[in-house]
């Protein structure tokens, strides 16, 4: 078992292991463009202390009919203090019977996770979960 | 590393009734290397799955774009309603292009 300092010690990487807000801004401006961003409308479900930084379990539930006029078409997740924000893309078609997802994720450190939903007509939706993490997964 | 992907793995109802929802679940084996830290002294390549897609009679249903923060041995859980027998069909590509495929048929009665 890794400590999380220890797993800190290991990494090979120049100052900056930590992605940076500039770095979650341009993968979020990379996602959504300029659309406007409002709060609310999202469930988000993630331990608020991970045992196992390297699986973290992940759910979320945009409020969407998921009809063809009226759908969920993106979900993206961002993880603002991981050595690189990206974490995935989810790409939704009104086939799914509800706009949710679940997934496990990876995370070096106590941090904020981001997740954009996208509907058919361009509005973005937000929601975000402060994490603490216990021991970090080494991996991104 | 080469060779192939492993044989993904699904858990999804083998019949349902018409107007149902239905938890499909999927587990692909994948170390998920970022390339980015160093493992035993060493500094694993980058090996990383691009994509998930997942078709219902041949038509999309999700697909997944996948990060350095997505998890080794990708997990996702979804729900599709199903209004008749229907054929799925997921595949899961890597960065160097290789593909793994499965399939699966829920029955209606």
């Amino acid at each position: 078992m890794t400590t999380r300092r220890a797993f800190l010690a290991l990494l090979a990487l120049p100052a900056s292991a930590v992605a940076g807000e500039d770095a979650v801004a341009a993968a979020i401006r990379e996602a959504v463009g300029d659309a406007p961003i409002a709060d609310g409308g999202i469930t988000l479900r993630v331990p608020a202390v991970a045992e196992n930084g390297g699986q973290v379990p992940l759910m979320v539930l945009v409020e969407s009919p998921m009809t063809a006029a009226d759908h969920v078409s993106a979900i993206h997740v961002f993880a603002t203090r991981n050595p690189t924000p990206g974490v995935a893309t989810f790409r939704l078609t009104p086939l799914l019977a509800r706009a949710e997802v679940q997934t496990r994720i990876r995370l070096a450190e106590d941090q904020r996770i981001i997740v954009l939903a996208q509907s058919n007509d361009g509005r973005v939706r937000r929601a975000t979960a402060e994490l603490r993490v216990t021991t970090g997964g080494c991996l991104s | 590393m080469s060779g192939s992907l492993s044989t993904p793995r699904i858990r999804i109802p083998r019949s349902a009734r018409a107007g149902e929802v239905i938890e499909i679940r999927t587990l692909m084996e994948h170390p998920m290397q970022t390339g980015l830290h160093q493992q035993d002294g060493r500094m694993p390549p980058r090996d990383m799955l691009a994509r998930l897609m997942v078709r219902m009679n041949g038509e999309t249903v999700l697909s997944a774009e996948f990060r350095n923060g997505t998890s080794a041995n990708p997990y996702h859980v979804f729900f599709v309603r199903i209004d008749r027998t229907s054929q799925f069909e997921f595949s899961w590509t890597d960065e160097r292009g290789r593909t793994a495929r499965a399939e699966a048929r829920v029955t209606v009665a």
